[in-house]
């Protein structure tokens, strides 16, 4: 699995096929990145667990603060990891003792663990590293076009009106994958600064 | 869903268009409003608060001028993109994200005439300094950085002389430097040259020119690669550090790899203003759809007409990469495989009046300052464009009293030669 560059199907049927998604780190904090997508991705259908110790018994969104994978009292398919990457091994090990498992380990954008990644990967789990989804949805549905971001997708089918909690079609034909030079030599960059 | 990667020209006519969501309207339509009704309390507020997506006001963002930008976008090869109101703005904002007082910019000294005058006169005014390079000598530019470097900027294909910068060699620099290269490819556009497959991080255009390509509309854009860390160092604080005005957003780390055009926009665009008109959005739109068409009919009027002069008594040299001769013919083969563009310069044997006569006497080349339009135009830097530098900056920046620059249109070329020739004798 080649975690510099995702193609398209494989971003899209995760966020297609998942329902449940565990956010841990999720911040009640307004400003912050974890807030933002948690709110986007509940507008969006589904159904959010924010996972943080230091806010248990507030709620975001209507959804009750949980402090560990283990508090939760139902399936999840995916966990969205808003930690920094020296964090990531312990959430992923904890994540593989749940049962049933997830299917899913999403690291946030600027996150990235290849050992963490590999056990998740051992499992059957699939994996996202450096990634938003809250901005992967938005670009495959092409909603984030409204701010000039190449969603790399292109359809000649009537676009439709986003409105509050509605899904939005991720199945747009998309071209040139994950992979561009450009994003080659982001990776690279990436690498030889750390 | 296959996932073959689109062609240049079905990109050219469809990145970034849909179906209007509520009248199915085919093409862009125009949204010419000033602002965007909100849905409630709380969607004004994640909009001002940048926590979703849409639009609040056109100086921000507008529908028809997202669809340019996407399309610009995905023709570079960017992760995102934002219109402004001309190639100037554009510069201004690109360089208000990454330059503070005092802080340096190493720019190569062939550039178009105004870019020299913006940066040697407006952005010396805000501290901002220029160090010039020679884009032919790329150790000018290694021996040029100094710890106040924050970026490099060069042209692809230069203004007025049509020359081919080397930009990997220059990218490299950069890289090692820990700044991002700052590419103007007004005049080769994407379907020439591609800036960000050869080391750009940030590509910039005067859409005025061949984008647009019908001399109708004035616009400018700004295209993120997604290829710098803007977090390293702290060298860069619009990007990495929490943002005031947005309760402490950082936009690196919110917006990842189109960071830089969300600065752009809601730092640059949103306090500077130069916000692009969405009828000049959907002109320019236009006008790109024909893109490849016009660019290759460009490019191939302007060879055949860079050989006729190359043979012409009155004709002292012609600088054209793309005739074989040409000092920057390897670099157009390599860079520029479908055509060294349509702008040019020739030198007269009769020095600075016959620039002068041959302006009067052609029929069908429009004596003005402006570069690709479908018509053919013709300028005498030395007396126009480049008139307010001193000599020796004129011979370095290609405008020689001599010197004088074309812009090849897409009219039969028979016409243009014939022009030539009927001017030039007379
Ligand atoms: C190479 C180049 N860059 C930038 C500009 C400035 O663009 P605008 O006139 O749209 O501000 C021009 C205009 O001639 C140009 O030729």
């Amino acid at each position: 699995m080649n975690h510099d560059a995702y193609d398209d199907n494989y971003i899209r049927s995760i966020l297609n096929n998942v329902k449940s998604i565990a956010m841990v780190g999720a911040s009640p904090v307004n400003v912050r990145p974890s807030y933002f997508a948690f709110k986007y991705l509940a507008q969006r259908g589904y159904d959010m667990i924010p996972v943080n110790p230091g806010h248990v018994g507030k709620a975001l969104m209507g959804k009750p603060f949980v402090a560990s994978l283990a508090d939760i009292d139902r399936p999840i398919d995916m966990i969205d990891i808003f930690r920094n990457s020296s964090h990531i091994m312990p959430v992923v090990e904890e994540a593989l003792k749940l049962s049933p498992l997830p299917k899913v380990i999403w690291m946030q954008l600027g996150a990235r663990d290849d050992a963490a990644a590999e056990k998740a990967e051992a499992a059957g789990l699939k994996v996202v590293m450096n990634r938003c989804p809250k901005i992967e949805y938005g670009r495959l549905s092409s909603e984030i076009s409204w701010m000039g971001v190449n969603s790399r997708t292109l359809s000649s089918k009537r676009a439709p009106i986003p409105t509050q909690g509605m899904r939005l079609s991720l199945n747009r034909t998309s071209f040139g994958g994950g992979q561009t030079a450009a994003s080659d030599r982001a990776a690279k960059n990436k690498t030889e600064t750390t | 869903m296959t996932d073959r990667l689109p062609g240049f020209s079905t990109l050219a006519v469809h990145a970034g268009a849909q179906p209007d969501p509520t009248t199915g309207a085919r093409a862009t339509p125009i949204y010419q409003t000033t602002s965007f009704v909100f849905n409630d309390a709380d969607h004004a507020a994640s909009l001002f608060g940048l926590q979703a997506f849409g639009n609040i006001y056109t100086r921000i963002g507008n529908p028809t001028n997202a669809v340019l930008e996407e399309r610009v976008a995905a023709l570079e090869g960017g992760t995102a993109a934002l219109a402004v109101a001309s190639g100037h703005a554009a510069q201004l904002v690109v360089l208000q994200q990454l330059l503070r007082p005092g802080d340096e910019i190493i720019a190569a000294r062939k550039l178009y005439g105004g870019s020299i005058n913006q940066f040697t006169h407006a952005f010396k005014a805000f501290g901002w300094n220029v160090a010039w390079a020679d884009p032919d000598d790329v150790a000018s530019f290694e021996q040029a950085v100094t710890p106040h470097t924050k970026a490099i900027f060069i042209e692809s294909i230069a203004n007025p002389a049509g020359s081919i910068t080397d930009i990997e060699a220059i990218a490299a620099v950069a890289r090692k430097a820990g700044v991002p290269l700052i590419v103007d490819n007004t005049l080769a556009s994407p379907y020439l040259i591609k800036p960000i497959d050869h080391g750009a991080d940030i590509v910039v255009h005067s859409l005025t020119k061949f984008l647009g390509g019908h001399g109708n509309s004035l616009g400018g854009i700004i295209v993120d690669a997604g290829t710098f860390d803007w977090s390293k160092d702290n060298k860069y604080p619009m990007l990495s550090e929490p943002r005031p005005e947005y309760h402490g957003i950082r936009i690196q780390e919110t917006f990842g790899n189109f960071a830089f055009a969300i600065a752009c926009r809601v730092l640059g665009l949103r306090d500077l203003g130069p916000a692009l008109s969405p009828f000049n959005a959907f002109m320019i739109l236009t006008g790109i759809e024909t893109l490849p068409l016009r660019m290759q009919k460009h490019c191939d009027n302007a060879k055949a007409v860079a050989e006729f002069l190359s043979t012409h008594p009155a004709v002292s040299a012609v600088n054209y990469a793309g005739l074989p001769g040409d000092r920057y013919n390897a670099l157009q083969r390599k860079y520029a495989p479908r055509g060294a563009g349509a702008v040019f310069t020739f030198s007269l044997k009769g020095g600075y009046d016959a620039g002068v006569n041959l302006v009067s006497n052609l029929r069908l080349f429009s004596h003005l300052a402006n570069v690709g339009d479908t018509r053919s135009l013709v300028i005498h830097p030395a007396s126009t464009t480049h008139s307010q530098l001193d000599d020796a900056a004129k011979v370095k920046s290609g405008a020689a009293p001599e010197v004088v620059r074309l812009s090849i249109g897409i009219e039969d070329k028979e016409d243009l030669i014939a022009d030539l020739d009927q001017a030039l004798r007379a």
